[in-house]
Parts: structure tokens; C-alpha cells; sequence
């Protein structure tokens, strides 16, 4: 279907281990769709299987972004598609500045033959930088290096909004963030809310939608979405913990 | 912004730009392996003086006896076959001085390597040797005014011996290596430069040296001599053909900093993947006076250099900045030199290597403080860089150091680029190859802040190339 990221009966296992097991999930463009559960229910697998790592092995299922199949495709062919997956640990990369590193990757965009006007380019990631209250000596630092836990996660926030993606999946955001950093990072996500694109927000803690405010919220325990809901579901999960779904949901086939 | 833009510019390359060749044809050949005759024949296309021609056959004897040095150093060095080599090949003795005079294939090749375009851009002179002989050489006219000579070697020590005998073969002697013995036997071209005193060049020399012919050995022979309180850049580039068998490439760069004079040597090679680059370079700086190299080895065979500084006046000042890239099949044997033997003098060594695949880096540094020596100070710091698992480096640092307050500093590091680190750059949409360009980009970045922006861009240029290459 168009206009929609949809994930069908998807498998993945690593080293013989299975960690999603027919998993479901449509996000509709326009929507924000929150993904909480319990650590080691495969949340991060998803969002690496979705980006294209090679260290996962898909049994089986399907990936398709407007309709067309990522699933085996290369990282950067289902970048170019038009999916951004906001790291949880950004790698640090020495000696590349944030400024060139934006400026590669948009110009690999590019049919070739065709360059990157940089005045534009400049304005465009200056005025980004400014809403993201990120420091304009920020460019020439290198990517990551020696950044604090919210700066790594400002600078994951600016190359999405710089890279204009269809969809977005953001692993653990909020992880290693005061509230401060977690107030300006929600504010870039919320700026980047449109009917033209889809975010799938992956958190351990309701805290971060309270400020990212979600479409609907699934729960993932043991490989698959067990629950959904709207956003209540969130603050409901968050006053009980997730033991009940554990109690609730174990051995339970899919339910999304 | 400039400094993104050069790397933007780096981004889109012709990564086959070097490798192409032109129909052999040559006036002067000596035919194929060395002996007595070899010689006796490239002194006689030359016209050499008589005490050349001694030099020359006082060295093939140096060169017969020297055994190689494998005890040491790799030992494909075994699989260069002497007697297949080409020793001497050149259309003619007198380079042109108008590239409209420069025969057509040997133009051609000069301008899709892009040679004339630089030399209107950005150079005070050139010279371009093709095999064993420069085919163009020209310098602007206000240098030659101010008394600056710029020729080739032979030119250089017929018409000019009262200046560049007494220093031939004195900072480099024949005998200090098996392979400047073989090069003081058959050396042809290079660029043997005078400075008079007190002239300062603003603009860089260039020679750019080109192999040709298959089988074949090129011996270029190059003497710097700035006197004092002058300052030159010199810059080299090279390039070959990929041929299927061996071809030598064996130079001799003797450098002479007089009183508070300046030399700084930039190499930029980039030979095919057959070639073995087995260079000796070597700099005396007198007091005050200062030499630096800058060495970039990528491409080549094997690739054998260690560029050195004899600190031979107080107050001397030696560098060696060298970034080496070894690809797939390719070892990287450099490193530095650093003779200390005048009071407060000054070195500083920074070499980055990067190792690919089943390429292999090696750096041998050596630093030398004698006991008598006063105040004397080294910084040496060795950073590797692997790219995937099989990638192989090697560090030997030799430092013997004495006397009064002489300190040296030694700093060594190894990273790699990680899996997930590609991945994470694939992510935001570069392919594998730009992924991996712009890691080590940024692994020689800082270094590369101290290099001429032109050859920056050449740099980063050529290593695109590599990582685009090193991609299966």
C-alpha cells in the first residue's frame, strides 16, 4: 500500500535464536506511533532489521515503504528510500565534521553529476541547528566524538530533519537524556510531524510521550506487538509496570 | 566552508585516471638487464664527465656486493628480477620548454593527468618526466632571473658542477643502501634545484614522474640545495600504468638546507599496484635551518621509504608527516629518520597508516641523540587505522637517546573502522565505499590541515579511488 510502512509476518533470528516472530505493524504517513515493552523483546532488532544490518537472518516476512520491499536491501538503498533510524548509541566517527558528514549524505542523494549548493546548504542546516539550540561551532566538531549523551541525540535529531525522511524510527531517543535535552529533542520531532511522514517512536518509558505525543501505542513483549492501544495505553503501562503483560501475554499469540 | 568543499570535490572521482599507456616507441634504449655496458651506454647517450661515469661504475660494483636486505625487510623484494629490467628508455636528452613541443603521446599523457592545468593554476615551475627522461621543463622567467636553476640531473651536474658536486652523493651515499647504489649506477632525470641566498620561492616546483613502459626501472635523481635564509616547496607526483609484471621505481632525493634556509618535499604517488617503490630520501639541515617532508605513499607493489633529517647545525629543525594507505595486496614499509648531532636542534615525526583487507603497514622510525648533545627534542606519534579484520601494521621505533636534557616523546595508537560505524554511515545513505573514504578522510584530516590545500584535494581524491576500489 502507498503512503503506508508495513511490516508483515516478519521473522528474524540471530544465531539460531528466534527474536521476532511474526511480527505486524502498519504505520500509516501522518502518524506517530509509539512502540513500548519490557528490555529483550526485540524493540531494537526491529529497528535494525528495518535499517538493513546484516548480523540479523530474516526467516521470513515483509518490509515495504510506500508499497516497495526493503526487506534485503543495502543500509544505504533503504536510506535513499526514504527510512531514518535515530541511533540509540550514534556512532562516534573521528575526524568527519557534522557539517561534511550532512553534506555526504545529502549529496548522495543526488543524481550524479549534480552538486550541493553549499550557500543553501549552510542556511538550511544553520536554521535547523538554531531550532535544535545546538551551537553553530557544533559543525566543524567531529560526529559524536566525545559529545555528551543529549548532544549525540540533538545531533541524531538534526540529520534527520536535514535529510527530509518518509519515515522515521527512533531507537531509545530518550535514553541518557535530562529533561532539558529531552524537552528540545521532543520539539524537533514535533516540528517534523506531518501528514507527509510516519514515525515509529521505540521507548522503554512513557516519559518521552509526554512530549512526543502518540497516534497509537503498541506493546511488544517475546518478538511481537501482544497489545495496542491510544495513548492511555502509555500512562496505563506506566503505573503498572510491565509485569502484568509479562503475567498477561506469555506464550499468547499475536494480537496486533 | 573551504575545507568541505575539498572534500566535497573528493567525493566524485575517475578512478581509472592513471592507468592507461601510449604505444612504446623510443630513440634511446638500453636494452634489458644491467651490466657494465648498461651503464657505459646511459653515460654515453648522456655525454657524461668522466668522473659521472666512475661514479656510475664505482656503484654497480656497490650494488653487486650489497646483498638485499631481507633480513630486515619483506621478502617479495626477492621477486624483482635484475636481469629483466629496462634500464634506460627515452625519445630524447633535451626536455621542451613550450608543452606545444612536447611530443604528442607524451602531451596527451601529461594532460589527462592534468599537469599543464595545475602548473597555469598554481606553480612556479614544472618538470614532467616520462620514463627516463623529463620531456618538459619550465620555470617562469622572474625565478630565472633571480637566479634559481630548476634542471634535470644531467643538465644539472654538466652545466652546473662547481654548485651541485660538491653536495652529489654526499647526504645520500652510494653505498648506504642496495638500492642507492643501483640508482647512483643508472640514475636519469629528477630535478636538480638551486636557491641562491635569500630567495624565497612563494609558488612550488613540481616534477611529476611517469612510468610508461612495462619491465621497466626508473631512476630519477634529485638534489635540492637552498642556501642560506631561502625557502622552497618541491612537489612530486607519480603514476604508472598496471602492468601484469614488475616494474622499479628507485629514487634518490638528496635535500641541503643551508644556514636557516627551508626545504619542504611533497610526494604524492600513486603507482600502480605492480610497482616497487624502494626510495631513499634524505635532508641535512645546517643551523637554523629547516626540512620537512611530506610523504603520502598510496598504491605501489611494496613501497620501502624512510625519509630522514640529519639535524646537523644548532637549532636545526627536521618533520616527516606521512599518511600510507595499503590496499588489498600492497605493503607499506615507511617511516622516518631523525639524526640529532647539533645542539638544540628539533624533530617531529607523525605518521597515520591505514591498512585494507590483506594490505599490510609498517613504520620504522628511527631517532638518534648522542651523549654530547645539549637540549635536543623528538615528538614522534605512529596512528594505525585497520579496515577490516585480515589488515595488518607493524611498529618499530628505534630511539636511542643521551646526553643533557635531550627528551623524546613517543605516542602510538591502532583503531579500526568498525562494522558499525559503516553501517551507521550507510544509514544516512552513503554506499560502502564512501563510507569507508570518509572514515579514513577523517582518520588523516588533521595531519592533512598542514599539507598545501591543493594537494589536500589531491589526497583525499586519490583516497576516494582506493576505497572505492577496496569495495568487494
Amino acid at each position: 500500500m502507498n503512503n503506508t510502512l508495513e511490516i508483515k509476518n516478519l521473522n528474524v533470528s540471530i544465531d539460531g535464536q528466534a527474536i521476532l516472530k511474526d511480527f505486524n505493524l502498519t504505520i500509516p504517513k501522518g502518524e506517530v506511533h509509539a512502540l513500548m515493552g519490557p528490555n529483550g523483546t526485540g524493540k531494537s532488532t526491529l529497528a535494525k532489521v528495518m535499517a538493513g544490518h546484516e548480523d540479523y537472518t530474516v526467516e521470513g516476512g515483509e518490509i515495504l515503504l510506500d508499497g516497495e520491499s526493503i526487506l534485503g536491501k543495502e543500509p544505504d538503498e533503504i536510506s535513499h528510500a526514504g527510512l531514518f533510524l535515530a541511533f540509540q548509541y550514534p556512532m562516534e566517527i573521528p575526524g568527519v565534521s557534522i557539517a561534511n558528514f550532512i553534506r555526504a549524505a545529502r549529496q548522495a542523494r543526488l543524481p550524479e553529476g549534480e552538486d550541493i549548493n553549499a550557500v543553501e546548504y549552510y542556511k538550511d542546516l544553520y536554521a535547523k541547528m538554531d531550532a535544535l539550540k545546538m551551537d553553530r561551532k557544533f559543525t566543524a566538531r567531529s560526529l559524536n566524538e566525545g559529545f555528551s549523551g543529549g548532544e549525540k541525540k540533538r545531533c541524531e535529531i538534526l540529520q534527520m530533519s536535514m535529510l527530509d525522511p518518509k519515515y522515521c524510527v527512533m531507537d531509545e531517543t530518550d535514553s541518557g537524556l535530562d529533561i532539558d535535552a529531552l524537552r528540545i529533542v521532543s520539539d524537533g520531532v514535533n516540528h517534523m510531524r506531518s501528514p507527509e511522514r510516519g514515525f515509529l517512536v521505540i521507548t522503554h518509558y512513557q516519559r518521552l510521550l509526554d512530549y512526543i505525543v502518540p497516534d497509537v501505542v503498541h506493546v511488544m513483549f517475546d518478538g511481537r506487538i501482544v497489545h495496542s492501544g491510544d495513548k492511555e495505553l502509555a500512562k496505563e503501562l506506566e503505573s503498572k509496570g510491565y509485569d502484568w503483560i509479562k503475567d498477561e501475554f506469555a506464550g499468547a499469540p499475536a494480537n496486533a | 566552508m573551504s575545507e568541505t568543499d575539498l572534500q566535497d570535490e573528493a567525493i566524485r572521482v575517475d578512478t581509472e585516471k592513471g592507468n592507461f599507456k601510449y604505444p612504446e616507441n623510443y630513440e634511446f634504449d638500453a636494452g634489458v638487464g644491467l651490466t657494465e655496458d648498461t651503464i657505459k651506454y646511459i653515460s654515453d647517450v648522456k655525454n657524461d664527465d668522466d668522473w659521472v661515469r666512475e661514479f656510475r661504475l664505482k656503484a654497480l660494483e656497490v650494488f653487486k656486493k650489497k646483498p638485499m636486505p631481507t633480513n630486515w625487510a619483506d621478502s617479495d623484494l626477492e621477486n624483482i628480477d635484475f636481469d629483466k629490467i629496462r634500464y634506460y628508455l627515452s625519445k630524447g636528452q633535451v626536455p621542451a620548454r613550450s608543452w606545444d613541443d612536447v611530443p604528442d603521446d607524451v602531451k596527451e599523457t601529461f594532460e589527462r593527468l592534468g599537469i599543464p592545468e595545475q602548473e597555469r593554476k598554481f606553480l612556479a615551475g614544472v618538470e614532467a618526466q616520462f620514463d627516463s627522461e623529463a620531456s618538459y621543463s619550465r620555470m617562469k622567467e622572474d625565478l630565472e632571473k633571480e637566479g634559481v636553476i630548476f634542471v634535470g640531473s644531467t643538465e644539472g651536474l654538466a652545466k652546473y658542477p662547481e654548485i651541485f658536486r660538491p653536495y652529489f652523493g654526499k647526504v645520500i651515499p652510494t653505498a648506504d643502501n642496495k638500492f642507492s647504489a643501483l640508482n647512483s649506477a643508472t640514475f636519469s632525470g629528477g630535478s636538480f634545484i638551486y636557491v641562491p641566498k635569500g630567495v624565497k620561492l612563494k609558488q612550488p616546483l613540481q616534477a611529476y614522474f611517469r612510468i610508461n613502459a612495462e619491465n621497466f626501472g626508473q631512476f630519477e635523481r634529485t638534489l635540492i640545495i637552498a642556501d642560506e635564509d631561502s625557502e622552497i616547496t618541491y612537489m612530486e607526483g607519480c603514476t604508472a600504468p598496471k602492468f601484469e609484471t614488475a616494474t622499479l621505481h628507485s629514487a634518490v632525493v638528496e635535500l641541503v638546507a643551508l644556514k636557516n634556509a627551508k626545504i619542504q618535499y611533497i610526494t604524492v604517488q600513486n603507482w600502480s599496484s605492480n610497482v616497487f617503490n624502494l626510495v631513499t630520501k634524505r635532508g641535512m639541515a645546517d643551523e637554523g635551518a629547516e626540512v620537512k617532508w611530506i610523504d603520502c605513499n598510496i598504491g605501489s607493489r611494496l613501497t620501502m621509504k624512510y625519509p630522514g633529517v640529519v639535524l646537523k647545525g644548532k637549532g636545526a629543525r627536521g618533520e616527516v608527516l606521512s599518511i600510507a594507505l595499503a590496499n588489498d595486496g600492497q605493503h607499506q614499509d615507511t617511516g622516518a629518520k631523525m639524526m640529532h648531532l647539533a645542539d638544540n636542534t628539533t624533530s617531529n615525526i607523525i605518521s597515520k597508516s591505514i591498512s585494507i583487507g590483506k594490505g599490510r603497514s609498517t613504520y620504522r622510525g628511527q631517532v638518534h641523540m648522542p651523549k654530547h648533545l645539549k637540549n635536543c627534542k623528538n615528538n614522534t606519534e605512529c596512528d594505525a587505522l585497520l579496515i577490516n579484520t585480515n589488515s595488518r601494521t607493524d611498529t618499530y621505533p628505534a630511539i636511542t637517546t643521551r646526553g643533557q636534557n635531550n627528551t623524546v616523546q613517543h605516542e602510538a595508537s591502532v583503531s579500526k573502522v568498525s562494522a558499525e560505524q559503516i553501517f551507521y554511515m550507510m544509514q544516512r545513505g552513503l554506499s560502502e565505499g564512501e563510507a569507508m573514504s570518509l572514515a579514513v578522510n577523517g582518520f588523516v584530516n588533521d595531519l592533512m590541515k598542514a599539507f598545501p590545500m591543493e594537494y589536500s584535494v589531491e589526497l583525499k581524491r586519490l583516497i576516494d579511488m582506493e576505497m572505492e576500489g577496496s569495495v568487494g
